[in-house]
């Protein structure tokens, strides 16, 4: 009989574990706590979670219990989940986001982007202020190809004579502003190869190697200043305007609300890039650097 | 080392979420694989067909059953037992050839033996067949758990954290020292879980341990019934 | 179950059989690259295993790295290779190749020691050089037990090329991250099941080459049982 009994134990240790480990919390419990719980959330990048972790921080700061649950994964991966009411608090980019609600959409500079979006939000959420922090996607080259071909804008592609080949996340394949994009509005062929890093080490080294000769890296990268690498300016506007912008759920009171807007404000595009700075070269987590610029600018 | 200093109780954390996961799929392949195997063994025909399904289950990539799982059984994708069932799938395909084998391996004399002598069914099976598939069980265990362990890390990929989320980021902020601590911190898990079923196998298999002096006195006792009638 | 006729639909397409994205193009990519990996990785493990196999020297040694190399997780030595290497074939293909070895070497030095030392002693005392006693006496009769492990050493390494595509635009892998990432479950399922397919064949390619095996080593099938 022992055997039985003991795989009898091993099912119940079983049930007790995985109970007790249990990482997701798909609703909100709005229980007997004075303040309820907030869900955070982040993209699977490192310095949206360093937004999130300020969000987090601050209403910890102010008395919310807040659950994190960040590194989610792409657009297409998180923003389901904060529809469904899974999440309360994510912190986005203004053009993107609007791109996905209304892929169509003409807006292009930052007030009608964020106006734009204010309506495509779906029902049961809502945007707060948008900050002056953007982190915009950017096609890039190195200075050496830039002057090489003398590119200030992504118009001059079309002077290139040699295959080009474009590297990015797998979502920017598909995406409006990708190859389909650079075609319809600057008449301009690419290759696509994918390179899963958003924009990091491996997208840098790539261009540096003539792997690819155009990437899409994040205007808030440190290492677009770092090795000296050319943004093309986008005249045509196959890039919206993205603001660093949180979305929140219905659950998000005013107080919370306000409390986000005050940090949003602080935060500007050169303070972005400086927390960046701080991740890939200081190598510290988000939790780490969040408290700092918090604390650094009096908000907790 | 810059990256360790201000990231290890992350990394710690990470490691504990890995092996929360880990462990009740390791179990649960277990105790669906044990009788699964024996009932494979008992009935060729049906052994068969088992065998191959499970053949067929491993070979079903890990990410697109990461996605089919939760929209099947209808639990959120980042939800624990999402990962879970997964491993225990491929931890069950993996097993269940070993169990089948193991008890293919029983010699059949020793079970007609231990017939002749009066058990039971059950008892044969508890009592004689069951100790002497363990040997074989156990080195297919060891498969699992080193298989299981590696296999969470591809949850990162889908947001599900554990020491994934190591290589991720690390990949993200070109910090090798971050992917390092992930591998390393990987392999000792599958180390020190192999360790323990090793141990485990000890404990099981008394009889094992004979060529240790002193041993003989329980083991002659242990291996008896079987000795006499061979 | 609409996603179901998704898939099939997707993979009806006959648009998407063809061109550098194309279905014929993705799998003849993953199918070269497990041939290649497994090539490499039993051109390093084959003679290492049955080395050891041979001399009966080194096998604690050379089982406890190869178990801990079995633990590594591919993942992780793909991201530290390509961080080192950049993007393209070369990261994956190495990571790979460790991935191959553990299993190829297992089947290599399990396969050779495993052979009768009876046999081996007759082969030796009827004068044959121990280079042709491995290549006429062990190897043979170890067959079997060595296509064994290139056959897990094939399977595993067909299933984790879909790793790839994580820094190279090449595999079965690509509809796998291309659907992930963009939310296309049907072109996710899509790769999936085309990978399943090819993992089958290669199943039964194998596994009728290792019955083969097995009538080389023992060919009136009367090889007296081993206790492995």
């Amino acid at each position: 009989m022992k055997p039985r009994i003991f795989a009898a134990a091993l099912s119940a240790a079983t049930v007790i574990v995985l109970s007790g480990c249990s990482t997701s919390a798909p609703l909100n419990t709005a229980g007997t706590n004075s303040k309820e719980t907030f869900v955070v959330g982040s993209q699977d990048y490192y310095s949206n979670e360093i937004i999130a972790e300020t969000y987090a921080q601050a209403l910890e700061a102010a008395g919310y219990p807040v659950e994190r649950q960040l590194r989610i994964g792409q657009r297409e991966a998180y923003l389901p989940e904060i529809e469904a009411g899974q999440i309360d608090l994510v912190p986005e980019y203004t053009g993107p986001a609007l791109q996905h609600w209304q892929p169509g959409t003409t807006a292009r500079l930052a007030d009608a982007v964020y106006a734009d979006l204010q309506e495509a939000v779906p029902e049961n959420l809502r945007v707060l202020e948008q900050s002056p922090a953007t982190d915009q996607d950017a096609y890039v080259v190195t200075r050496e190809f830039a002057d090489r071909w003398n590119l200030t804008t992504i118009a001059d592609l079309a002077k290139v004579t040699e295959p080009l080949t474009l590297g990015g996340n797998s979502e920017g394949e598909t995406r409006p502003n990708g190859p389909r994009g650079l075609k319809d509005k600057y008449g301009v062929d690419v290759a696509f190869t994918p390179i899963e890093d958003g924009g990091g080490p491996l997208t840098v080294k790539a261009l540096q190697d003539n792997d690819v000769q155009l990437a899409i890296i994040y205007t808030a990268d440190p290492s677009i200043q770092k090795n000296d690498l050319v943004v093309l300016q986008d005249p045509e506007g196959l890039f919206l305007a993205s603001n660093v912008v949180p979305v929140a759920s219905d659950d998000i009171n005013d107080e919370a609300a306000t409390l986000i807007n005050k940090i949003s404000s602080v935060m500007t595009a050169k303070e972005l890039i400086a927390l960046n700075a701080r991740s890939v070269d200081e190598k510290l987590p988000a939790a780490t650097i969040a408290k700092d610029w918090l604390t650094a600018k009096s908000l907790i | 080392m810059i990256w360790l200093v201000t990231g290890w109780p992350q990394a710690l954390q990470l490691a504990l979420t890995h092996l929360a996961l880990s462990l009740p799929a390791i179990i649960l392949s277990v105790l669906i694989a044990l009788p699964l195997g024996v009932l494979a063994n008992r009935r060729p025909q049906f052994g068969g067909a088992l065998l191959s399904s499970a053949g067929l289950l491993y070979a079903i990539p890990a990410l697109p059953l990461l996605i089919i799982v939760p929209a099947l059984l209808g639990i959120p994708l980042r939800s624990p037992v999402t990962m879970v069932v997964v491993l225990t799938v491929y931890g069950f395909a993996l097993l269940v050839r070993s169990v089948a084998d193991a008890f293919g391996a029983v010699d059949q004399t020793v079970r007609r033996a231990a017939v002749a002598i009066g058990h039971s069914p059950r008892a044969v099976f508890w009592q004689v067949e069951l100790p002497l598939a363990v040997p074989v069980i156990l080195s297919g265990v060891r498969v699992v758990v080193v298989s299981t362990i590696g296999l969470v890390t591809i949850g990162a990929l889908v947001g599900i954290s554990s020491l994934g989320t190591l290589f991720t980021d690390g990949f993200q902020r070109g910090i090798v020292e971050e992917v390092l601590t992930g591998m390393v911190l990987t392999v000792v898990l599958a180390m020190l879980l192999d360790t323990v079923v090793v141990i485990a196998g000890r404990i099981l298999t008394p009889w094992t341990r004979a060529s240790r002096p002193g041993r003989e006195k329980a083991d002659r006792h242990l291996t008896a019934s079987a000795e006499v009638h061979r | 179950m609409t996603l179901v006729f998704e898939t099939l639909a997707w993979l009806n397409d006959s648009a998407r059989w063809a061109g550098s994205n194309g279905i014929t193009q993705r799998l003849l990519e993953h199918l070269a690259v497990t041939a290649g990996v497994v090539l490499v990785g039993a051109a390093i493990a084959l003679p290492v295993g049955i080395t050891v196999g041979h001399t009966h020297r080194g096998r604690t040694v050379v089982a406890a790295l190869a178990g801990a190399a079995r633990a590594i997780p591919t993942l992780g030595l793909l991201t530290i290779l390509g961080l080192a290497l950049g993007i393209g074939l070369q990261a994956p293909v190495l990571a790979l190749i460790v991935l191959a070895v553990p299993s190829l070497l297992a089947g290599a030095y399990a396969g050779v020691e495993n052979v009768s030392p009876a046999t081996v002693d007759a082969a030796r005392a009827s004068g044959m050089s121990e280079l042709q006693i491995i290549v006429l006496v062990e190897l043979p009769l170890a067959a079997p037990i060595i296509l064994g492990g290139v056959r897990a050493a094939t399977l595993q390494v067909v299933a984790t090329a879909t790793l790839a595509a994580y820094v190279a635009d090449v595999g079965l892998g690509r509809y796998l991250y291309a659907g992930l990432k963009t939310r296309d479950y049907p072109q996710m399922l899509a790769g999936a099941v085309l990978l399943m397919i090819l993992a089958l064949l290669l199943e039964l390619l194998l596994s009728a080459v290792q019955r083969a095996g097995r009538r080389v080593a023992s060919p009136s099938g009367s090889q007296l049982p081993h206790h492995a």
